[in-house]
């Protein structure tokens, strides 16, 4: 009676593990899913635009050969320009968190930060629709960029102080002993040892934002032209994969299917690359 | 005590409250070998640390008094200038480990923004690797990043580092406590060669290494400088009574 | 000296101009960080700034006014506060069993070896396909099978609607609390484990009697993170909720969240009022992501902290 009692519980033990086997293998499932479909329809996409559809402008419905030539360059400007303000900005911040960690200011900066990360995009578009559409007039490439300069920080922040959190003190005193000002002491010895850390954050923020939609949809807006200034609206790849989604046409289904490829290699390879980066140049101690 | 390179007058520190050097007054002369030991916690390593200023990178330390070096007053001066002046050496050997060996040497000047010639970056290089007695272990191997080398080698890189700067005093924070007993000796050998170009001040808890290695000692204790003498005078006949008990061993 | 004094005087020289920036660079760095407290505190005044004249118009009212109607100036937001609640809540119920099967197999079952880690990085890597995408497949692919789903279950074949936009947000928020689940019950001490493996308890008793309970409130605060980035998530669900101002009747009728109804209304708002109630539905969206997101961060630091 009692060996079969104990027989039970081991029975119960391996139907249990193997249950969470199953539920976590078929986690990966829909992404497998998603991906083949994707890999799938945007290589129809490539195969019937040809390679033309990468440096093609869209054409109206009914016209074969159209492209996403407009929100590849978008994309490329808005990220550009969000880069250029969020990543220095960021890793300053990063830098002050980490350099004043009992501070009553930082904890209210940390708090903030963690608050930023926590904001639905669509909430920062809104904000950003206030802040530097309205007051200028209309859509624009800039308030795009900076609303996902803002959706940026967080991740670049947190990622920063975490890796110089991690350094040990006996490298800032190396470097106070031999007189360097702290700037010196920051930019020479402390940012580069943990650099590894600070350029995957930098990475990461700049994989999620690439695939942000909501926040452009009041901001950047979109435009079916090639267009390269920053105070008018621009096409991004997110936002036409949207646009050309939800329309009721075939064709432009298939840019976008076509369009959905690019993004997903691209932000999949920042990711890996994200990976590589942190593995490879670490500094050793 | 005739030619004092460093002189501290009614030096006190503090952490937070807690109350760590008590008026110490002490006079150092040029190129001699200083020991400072005490038993932990009796405020040796702060005062060490009060000498270049590194004590008040630490969250709510302060400092009040005096310290002259060469009669100027350290704690009047820019922090950058003193640590100029003044080398030190950690307990555990930490070269940049995103630099190499040939850089390390010279990081003083590299990471401050120095532009040097190369002939003169190289001479520095070999020049103070060569007083640290490791220039013939590491001269082919000078593009490698510090951290591989040997924890003795590393920390007498870290000698060298600070000796390329020309300072007037190096500060020792229990240089040889994390290293092995062969790189111990190999670096208290080095001791009698660099105090013919600089003054020395070693924190030890070690007191065989402080009669082994210094022309004079202090003793701290309870944040007291207790007493300071020659080195020999103090093993041997010590003046004060707690002096007396460390050394015999008799502390609790 | 070995050195040239000429050395000594540039070292001089320079050091006063490091003195004279070093100020400047703290002076920054504060500057940086404290613009962190100025944007959140901007994002606040602005969001309850602009939805004062909702405020005004429809008062307390709002949050349980059950029509939507722009065209007669009515806002009530408990059509879209419902569907905002059925989908995060459904898309939870669906992940958590998801996340947690993760969570045990690489934190206690496997926690070394290159298949693990491929499962981990594979996990990782659903949080980082753009949710326009899932919102595409979904319309393309998940859509279609609810439609056969709805019609064998009799009812109207839409197949948008809050079960599908449930069943996107469930594949997307699985990382969430997976990614959590799994180092928090790495640190799970092998000593409690080992404590109850010695009185011959099997694995599933130990995962069941030891690692649930010890990690129950991180295990939590990880649900609430995939909530707060359920609540929020806007692209996915805008694309295959449908869209409808109605409140929902069942969980496969069309609907909408707060999220989704600015994305899709806010370019139209076309008068004051209209804008400032989208607005407000921004705003209670900021205020309870920003307490989920703050109650999941206070379990986790309790946590680590313990």
């Amino acid at each position: 009676m009692k060996d079969i009692h104990i027989k039970f519980r081991i029975g119960k033990s391996i139907f249990f593990q193997a249950f969470a086997i199953l539920l976590s293998v078929s986690c990966v499932i829909p992404l497998v899913a998603i991906l083949l479909y994707i890999l799938d329809a945007g290589f129809k996409t490539i195969r019937t635009n040809g390679f033309q559809f990468l440096t093609n402008l869209p054409k109206p419905v009914g016209e074969a050969g159209g492209g996403i030539a407009n929100a590849l360059l978008g994309s490329i400007i808005i990220i550009t320009v969000a880069s250029v303000v969020a990543i220095p900005f960021g890793i300053l911040c990063g830098i002050y968190l980490s350099e004043n960690r009992k501070s009553r200011w930082a904890y209210w900066s940390r708090l903030c930060v963690d608050i930023l990360q926590g904001v639905p995009s669509i909430v920062i578009g809104i904000v950003a629709y206030f802040w530097l559409v309205k007051p200028f007039g209309g859509f624009s490439a800039f308030s795009g960029s900076m609303a996902l300069a803002i959706m940026m920080l967080p991740i670049v922040i947190r990622s920063t102080e975490e890796t110089l959190k991690l350094l040990p003190d006996s490298l800032r005193e190396a470097a106070y002993a031999l007189g360097m000002p702290f700037h010196r002491v920051i930019l020479k010895v402390i940012v580069p040892c943990g650099i590894s850390g600070i350029l995957s954050g930098v990475m990461l923020s700049v994989a999620r934002i690439a695939g942000e939609t909501a926040p452009l949809l009041f901001t950047a807006f979109g435009n079916p032209y090639v267009s390269m200034r920053l105070d008018k609206p621009m096409q991004s790849m997110p936002l036409l994969i949207f646009n050309y989604a939800t329309s009721p046409y075939n064709d432009w289904h298939d840019l976008a299917w076509g369009a959905s490829l690019v993004l997903l290699v691209w932000v999949l390879l920042l990711n890996i690359l994200t990976k590589i980066i942190a593995r490879r140049w670490k500094v050793q101690f | 005590m005739e030619s004092a390179i460093l002189r501290s007058v009614n030096y006190n520190a503090y952490f937070g409250d807690n109350h760590v050097c008590k008026d110490v007054n002490i006079s150092i002369p040029k190129n001699e070998v200083v020991a400072v030991m005490g038993p932990s916690g009796c405020g040796k390593t702060t005062f060490l640390r009060g000498i270049n200023r590194m004590h008040e990178l630490i969250p709510n330390a302060t400092a009040k008094g005096q310290i002259f070096l060469n009669d100027e007053d350290v704690m009047e001066m820019h922090p950058i200038f003193v640590r100029l002046k003044i080398g030190m050496v950690f307990q555990r050997p930490n070269p940049f480990p995103n630099l190499s060996i040939y850089d390390n040497v010279i990081a003083g000047y590299k990471l401050n923004g120095i532009k040097l010639p190369k002939a003169e970056r190289d001479r520095i290089v070999e020049h103070s690797l060569t007083r640290v007695a490791l220039w013939k272990e590491v001269k082919d191997s000078l593009n490698k990043k510090g951290s591989f080398l040997s924890g003795g080698q590393q920390q007498r890189l870290c000698i060298a580092r600070a000796v390329a700067m020309e300072p007037e005093v190096l500060l020792f924070d229990e240089p040889t406590s994390a290293l092995d007993p062969i790189s111990t000796s190999t670096v208290e050998e080095l001791f009698h060669e660099l105090k013919k170009n600089y003054t020395l001040i070693i924190v030890t808890h070690n007191m065989q290494q402080a009669a082994r290695v210094s022309d004079r000692t202090a003793f701290f204790y309870m944040g007291e400088l207790v007493e300071f003498d020659d080195t020999k005078q103090m093993f041997t006949n010590p003046r004060d009574v707690r002096t007396q008990n460390y050394i015999t061993g008799r502390f609790s | 000296m070995e050195t040239p004094s000429g050395n000594k005087g540039n070292r001089l020289k320079r050091s006063q101009r490091h003195i004279k920036f070093e100020s400047f660079f703290r002076r920054l760095l504060s500057v940086v960080g404290l613009s962190m407290i100025v944007l959140v505190i901007g994002i606040m005044i602005t969001l309850v700034v602009q939805s004062i004249p909702s405020l005004k118009a429809s008062g307390a009212g709002y949050l349980w006014g059950k029509t939507w109607d722009p065209v007669a100036d009515v806002y009530g937001a408990y059509p879209f506060l419902l569907g905002t609640l059925l989908t995060s809540f459904l898309a939870l119920l669906i992940s958590i069993p998801f996340s947690f099967g993760v969570a045990v197999v690489l934190g206690e079952y496997y926690p070394k070896g290159w298949l693990p880690d491929l499962l981990k990085n594979t996990v990782e890597l659903i949080a980082a396909v753009p949710s326009v995408i899932y919102g595409f497949w979904g319309l393309a692919v998940l859509v279609p099978m609810v439609r056969t789903i709805e019609v064998k279950l009799g009812y109207e074949p839409i197949g948008m609607g809050i079960f599908s936009s449930s069943l996107i947000l469930a594949v997307m928020v699985i990382p969430y609390a997976a990614t959590l689940g799994r180092s928090l019950i790495q640190m799970v001490p092998s000593m409690l484990k080992e404590a109850a493996y010695s009185l011959g308890a099997t694995r599933w008793e130990v995962v069941k009697s030891v690692i649930f309970p010890y990690t129950r409130s991180g295990l939590f605060a990880g649900v609430l993170l995939s909530l707060g980035r359920a609540l929020g998530e806007t692209m996915a669900v805008t694309m295959v909720i449908g869209n409808t101002s109605l409140i929902p009747k069942n969980i496969f009728s069309p609907g909408n969240t707060m999220a989704s109804v600015i994305a899709n209304e806010f370019t139209e708002a076309d008068h004051p009022v209209y804008l400032s109630a989208l607005i407000e539905l921004g705003l209670v969206l900021f205020l309870v992501t920003v307490v989920i997101n703050m109650a999941g961060k206070k379990l986790i630091s309790g946590f680590t902290n313990e």
